[in-house]
């Protein structure tokens, strides 16, 4: 770190051969400031930072498309691939569970309810990991152009929320075709989905900074996130879980912390909002209210966003040091 | 010659305005993976015992230097390979925290390297708009200067639509400097980046260095090629093993510097 405080000793008793009286024993830094120079490797004050960022908006647009656009050039199918790749995944998690396991524990419409499940869950695990290397991938640019650094993992934030929107057709039609009917309450998908977003974007901050000052997460994560897959009710229903389960019942904190998992509540929320049956069926069962995963939801992506930027911020002008 | 010092003795001129002053600056840098056993049992064990890395090894790579440049002036920066000229320029750019001393600067100095594309796998086209956005331009800026910018790196015809990453080293060189260079900087650091360019392209971008010159910045030039110095630069700054060694007007500098080296 640079010690703004400290004054050149060496400039201090040089500067006297000018002729100036003043400026006579004056130090280096003083006579910076005096001229109002900065430290050049100081981070500018939080407001600053993010009118920075936000003047930059075009920049984080033009640089998630580009990257979309880049993720399959080498590939001979292009973009199609955005669109095969959600199809593929949902034809396996089919195969396996639909017709080779054919168990869907109970849970009505179990091919829409794993698929929103894998779905949303990739969304945040995609932006975690990805964000997690934001800095890394991009230390060539870092260190050709000053901007602000924090625009890298927002950029990858929407980059994960562009491939989203394309697995949603994928989604949106097997919901349909699973005869999910057309309701108004589809609509609160929306307001889910914005949320969710807004944790990505936090979870990406946070994992650009440990990503950028610790190689070794990447290697890990993977680990983690299939450790968090199991965790979050993605492949099977938690609250049936919670309700079959004497263990959980007999602990009220163990399936209390189960339930305020982020990944958890974004992933249910959505069941909920699109799914009526299986909304149903929770609410049968006695469990939490819908109304509880709107408040976490709400809660997780205040609480990541601004913590993430915070955490962020904080190291802004380490980024990018060799 | 007015300005020109020994390590010790700093001079300012009190009528001119400066824009980055560099005050006893120590850089020490940490380098990794410098020997050392490299498998996975020696380094599981480290881990265990709390150890830090054996192959972690300190350079002092600048050594107390101090220097005042002023608004309108083009440094050049000389000495021998491993002098610290591009450790320098870093730590001026902010990419490398002073051990102590400090650079303090007026605006955001930009550092031009030679290191590789912006973005590889991007084509030049995309890397010009998103590196004029990323500066702080306006779509409707990057619109104007997008042309310009292409005229200026002078690719081969067609070339301005293939990934970066299909380029030589010296058609990136220049697309990267084409595309810093199309916005005025309060400090523009050039690292080696003209060295690859043809001859054309160096008359181009000698101009275009006056003219960021002329728009109240200042330049700094670490080259190898001292004529590129001698005719870009109005100040040059040589130093030898992290200090100052001599600072002052090419046509001294460079012919001391030159004899010392036994060209």
């Amino acid at each position: 770190m640079s010690h703004p405080e400290r004054l050149g000793s060496q400039g201090g008793e040089s500067v006297g051969t000018i002729a100036e009286p003043p400026h006579v024993n004056e130090t280096l830094a003083a006579y910076a400031a005096r001229y109002g120079l900065k430290q050049s490797a100081a981070r500018p004050p939080l407001r600053k930072y993010i009118q920075n960022v936000w003047a930059r908006r075009n920049f984080i647009w033009a640089f998630a498309s580009a990257k979309n656009i880049s993720m399959y050039t080498e590939s001979r199918l292009g973009q199609v691939w955005q669109l095969l790749t959600p199809i593929l995944n949902v034809s396996v998690y089919y195969l396996i569970f639909g017709v080779l396991l054919g168990t869907s524990r109970g849970v009505p419409d179990f091919i829409p309810f794993l698929v929103t499940g894998v779905f949303m869950f990739g969304f945040t695990q995609r932006s975690i990991t990805s964000g997690s290397k934001s800095v890394g991938d991009n230390l060539s640019l870092i260190r050709a152009l000053h901007f602000p650094r924090a625009t890298l993992p927002l950029a990858i934030a929407v980059v994960e929320f562009q491939q989203l929107l394309l697995s949603l057709v994928v989604l949106l039609a097997i919901v349909f075709a699973w005869g999910e009917p057309i309701t108004f309450h589809m609509l609160l998908f929306v307001p889910v989905l914005a949320l969710q977003l807004l944790f990505n974007v936090g979870a990406s901050l946070v994992m650009a900074r440990l990503g950028a000052f610790n190689r070794d997460i990447t290697q890990l994560l993977p680990f983690i996130m299939r450790t968090w897959l199991y965790m979050s009710g993605v492949i099977f229903s938690l609250p049936q879980l919670i309700n079959h389960k004497a263990a959980l019942k007999d602990n009220p904190w163990l399936s209390g912390l189960l339930e305020a998992n982020p990944a958890y509540i974004y992933v249910e929320l959505s069941r909920h909002t699109l799914l009526g049956e299986y909304r149903g069926y929770v609410h049968k069962m006695g469990m939490h209210s819908t109304t509880q995963l709107w408040a976490y939801a709400l809660a997780w992506a205040a609480v990541a966003l601004i913590g993430g930027f915070w955490f962020f911020y904080r190291a802004e002008e380490r980024y990018g040091r060799g | 010659m007015a300005d020109t010092k020994v390590r010790g003795t700093l001079q300012i001129d009190p009528h001119r305005e400066p824009i980055v002053v560099v005050d006893d600056l120590h850089i020490i840098y940490r380098v990794f993976g410098a020997g050392g056993k490299g498998n996975a049992a020696s380094a599981f064990s480290r881990v265990l015992r709390r150890e830090s890395r054996p192959s972690m090894k300190e350079v002092h790579a600048i050594k107390g230097l101090s220097f005042v440049v002023y608004r309108g002036e083009a440094v050049g920066i000389i000495g021998t390979n491993g002098s610290g000229k591009s450790t320098l320029l870093k730590a001026i750019a902010g990419l490398l925290p002073p051990h102590s001393g400090g650079v303090f600067t007026d605006g955001q100095p930009s550092l031009l390297g030679v290191n590789a594309a912006l973005m590889k796998d991007l084509t030049g086209e995309r890397n010009i708009v998103l590196g004029c956005l990323a500066m702080g331009m306006t779509p409707q800026e990057t619109r104007a200067k997008y042309k310009e910018i292409v005229d200026f790196a002078g690719l081969k015809e067609g070339f301005i639509q293939y990934p970066m990453r299909t380029y030589s080293s010296g058609m990136g060189a220049r697309l990267r400097f084409a595309i810093a260079a199309a916005k005025t900087h309060d400090v523009l650091l050039i690292d080696e980046a003209l060295a690859t360019g043809d001859a054309k392209f160096k008359v181009k971008s000698k101009r275009r260095i006056e003219e960021l010159r002329r728009e109240a910045g200042a330049v700094f030039l670490v080259a190898h090629q001292l004529d590129v110095v001698k005719e870009t630069c109005d100040r040059v700054i040589w130093i030898d093993e992290g200090r100052m060694h001599m600072d002052g007007d090419p046509a001294e500098v460079i012919p001391a510097y030159i004899e010392a080296t036994g060209k």
